[in-house]
């Protein structure tokens, strides 16, 4: 009887040893799934979801506080990717946080720019260079159209042009299969 | 070099057509109307415009200067005025726009001073530049710059000259080979030097006898040890990897390239333009362009580059049931979206199509997993695999099953018994994966940005906060060092909140101040004036022991005091 008890405590005591010096050698640091989440949102930063940044939706999808389907600049696909990721159902983009546009980026009409630096201090991703009494401009290839720095501007000088197709970003269509008519 | 011929894994074979367009020999094409020359000769690269409307160029002068590492240079074709620069559609699946410069020609064809580059003199860097000056790219369809492709310079054993042509109907090479052959070679020729290949094989198929028997003749007057080596008629063997493969026996794994073996490829009709910019000094201007299909005059035309395909096709008249034109060849090639695009450096075919000649192609089934094209494929996938996960975007699963090793030939979807536009699949999933990639990179240097903004905000709240800090510490040290009344006050109470010391600290130093400082403008008064001071004081002071608040004035200096230490804790 004895025996056994001293057995089994043993393994016990083993067996928690292992387990425990596994948490501190094999510990991972941050949450992983955060980081997942994060992967597929795209990092418009625009806060329409409500949190302020990406990585902050993310850690509140993870923690259950937000849900999937607040992400306009990811779209439906977006949400589809989220939900297979957490294994939850697709649902639409909700409406209260904004619809889904097509790509755009901020564009200052540099004639009325009065060099407020309003919009660089909204933006971001520092996508506007400019300097106070300067003009301001904004460096497309960096802007994620989150149209933050619209608002803020006093003179309304901040416009969002959609991106133009190039031969470079064009892309095959799905194909298409021709219904025809029965002969 | 070892003798034999290898194989390729699967290949189909399909009518040839070649016979219709290369009995003729090559006509020079008449000067159009308007040149329309787009400075983006691929989807690559484009050119920097160098001319202004208005301005007079002559044929060979250089509009465009290349940009970025892949560009080459865009030459005027003819001489004549430059009427308009602007975007215009171009000849590419999408019918997307880009800017070209639009020539009138003056008839004169008067050429810009040119010289032969003497490769010799030149180093090797040099030779190269001369050639991306020229506006060389592949002539094969690709219009991969040469420049770039020759640039290794060391560890090439072999080049290839790919005279496989092996899509039907396309006979430009052929008919280049027949009557070009010297002027072939001695590009070639060039190729090797600023290469370093020891071995020299043109690779050409046995369904172009004439063409085998030119070059023959032509490396046996030349004396350079060209090997012309006929290889049998199979589609793709004029694809890159495939006659590779063909000629030498080296299969070119995944994410490789030729070059990465000792072999580099080039198609003839690119060895003939080395050869007129070198020993001749003339950029690339022109090509020769099959015009065949539905047409009564099928054959092979000199084009100089931005006629426009409308007016090129009259040469050829078309039949009246044409429904649509065909850029490249049937296999590979896609139906112009439309007509009044120009020729390109790439343009090697148009053919014309009928329903008659190309029947629109039969409802598509369901796949049946009978592996016809997995037998066919030349890059041996498994095109049955890859259509399933495309049509399902299952894009991560296409790439695993190396997607980008498809060369789009259209094997599969000929052999389809289903009549799947698998290589429509394939190119969709291909474009999706590169939006996505590019969609990828975009939001990570997003990312990095936006933590990094974050980062610098926390930094520079921070480094405010330490500066404050070191700021009160000087001015407490001094306080420490002054040894007035309010030093000991702090040292008394050092429980205490450091701020409320401080503020102690300033309040005592105005008092003090306010103590010190007398009346700035009692100096130098007359007598009387002085009297009258000091009446006014005596009756002040009168007032202040009558008056009750006598303590007032220790309540209004507090302020000032709250003031004084603001304005330093904002320093």
């Amino acid at each position: 009887m004895i025996t056994a008890l001293l057995v089994m405590a043993g393994i016990a005591i083993v067996l928690g040893a292992a387990l425990g010096y596994a948490a501190i050698r094999f510990r991972v640091e941050g949450d992983p799934l955060v980081e997942k989440i994060d992967a597929i949102l795209p990092q418009t930063q625009c806060g329409q979801c409500g949190f302020p940044g990406c990585k902050p939706y993310a850690q509140a999808i993870a923690n259950g506080e937000a849900d999937i389907n607040q992400c306009p600049p990811g779209g439906d696909e977006g949400v589809r990717k989220l939900a297979d990721l957490l294994g939850r159902e697709f649902k639409p983009l909700s409406e209260e946080h904004g619809i889904e546009k097509p790509k755009a980026v901020a564009v200052i009409d540099e004639q009325t720019c009065i060099g407020c630096t309003l919009c660089i201090q909204a933006c971001p991703v520092d996508a506007i260079v400019g300097a106070a009494k300067q003009m301001h401009t904004v460096v497309e290839p960096l802007c994620t159209g989150c149209e933050l720095c619209v608002a803020p501007c006093p003179v309304d000088c901040i416009a969002m042009v959609p991106i133009a197709e190039t031969v470079q970003t064009w892309k095959w269509k799905y194909p298409v299969v021709e219904i025809r008519k029965a002969a | 070099m070892i003798g034999r011929l290898f194989k390729f894994h699967g290949g189909i074979k399909p009518a040839a057509h070649k016979d219709e367009s290369a009995k003729a020999p090559i006509r020079r094409a008449p000067l159009p109307a308007r040149l329309i020359v787009p400075l983006r000769q691929s989807t690559r690269a484009t050119a920097t415009c160098i001319v202004e409307i208005g301005q007079k160029v002559l044929k060979g002068q250089c509009i465009g200067e290349p940009e970025g590492f892949l560009g080459t240079a865009v030459h005027a074709p003819t001489s004549g005025t430059v009427v308009d620069i602007a975007p215009h559609t171009m000849a590419h699946a999408s019918a997307l726009q880009t800017r070209c410069v639009v020539i009138e020609p003056d008839g004169e064809e008067r050429w810009i001073e040119h010289a032969p580059f003497d490769y010799h003199g030149a180093s090797r860097d040099e030779s190269l530049a001369w050639l991306r000056a020229c506006g060389i790219v592949g002539m094969g369809g690709a219009t991969f710059p040469s420049h770039v492709k020759l640039g290794k310079g060391a560890g090439i054993e072999t080049l290839i000259l790919n005279g496989g042509e092996c899509e039907p109907w396309i006979t430009c090479d052929d008919r280049l080979m027949r009557e070009r052959a010297a002027d072939i070679l001695a590009g070639a020729v060039i190729l090797r030097e600023l290469i370093g290949a020891r071995e020299m094989v043109v690779g050409i198929e046995d369904n172009k006898p004439e063409a085998i028997a030119a070059m023959q003749d032509a490396a046996a007057a030349s004396g350079h040890g060209v090997r012309i080596v006929p290889i049998p008629s199979l589609y793709p063997a004029g694809g890159e990897k495939q006659l590779i493969r063909v000629l030498t026996g080296i299969e070119i794994p995944y994410g490789k390239l030729g070059g990465d073996y000792g072999v580099q490829c080039f198609n003839v009709g690119t060895a003939h333009a080395v050869y007129r910019a070198i020993a001749h000094g003339e950029p690339l201007l022109s090509r020769i362009v099959t015009l065949t299909g539905n047409v009564e005059d099928a054959g092979n035309w000199e084009v100089l580059i931005g006629t426009p395909i409308e007016e090129l096709l009259q040469l050829a008249r078309p039949k009246p049931d044409t429904d649509r034109s065909i850029m490249g060849g049937p296999m590979m090639g896609f139906a112009l979206p439309r007509l009044d695009v120009p020729i390109v450096k790439g343009s090697n075919c148009i053919i014309s199509a009928s329903p008659t000649l190309f029947p629109p192609p039969p409802p598509e089934q369901p796949c049946i997993r009978c592996t016809e094209c997995a037998k066919a494929c030349p890059a041996e996938l498994q095109p049955f695999e890859l259509y399933w996960f495309g049509r399902s975007k299952n894009f991560g699963k296409a790439q695993e099953y190396n997607l980008f090793d498809c060369i789009e030939c259209g094997c599969c979807a000929y052999v389809c018994p289903s009549h799947i536009p698998l290589v429509d699949y394939f190119r969709f999933s291909k474009s999706e994966i590169w939006a996505r990639e590019r969609d990828k990179s975009a939001a990570d240097q997003a990312r990095e940005r936006f933590e990094f903004r974050n980062f610098r905000q926390e930094r520079e709240k921070a480094e405010k906060a330490a500066k404050l800090a070191a700021k009160a510490a000087e001015t407490r040290a001094k306080l420490a060092e002054g040894g007035e009344a309010p030093a000991p006050k702090t040292a008394a109470e050092p429980g205490e909140d450091p701020k409320k010391a401080l503020i102690a600290a300033a309040l005592a130093r105005a008092q003090a101040q306010k103590a010190e400082v007398k009346p700035q403008n009692t100096d130098n008064l007359s007598a009387d004036k002085l009297a009258e001071i000091a009446d006014i004081e005596a009756r002040r002071l009168a007032a202040a022991v009558t008056a009750p608040a006598a303590d007032a004035t220790p309540g209004a200096d507090t302020p000032a005091a709250t003031v004084a230490v603001d304005a330093e804790s904002r320093n």
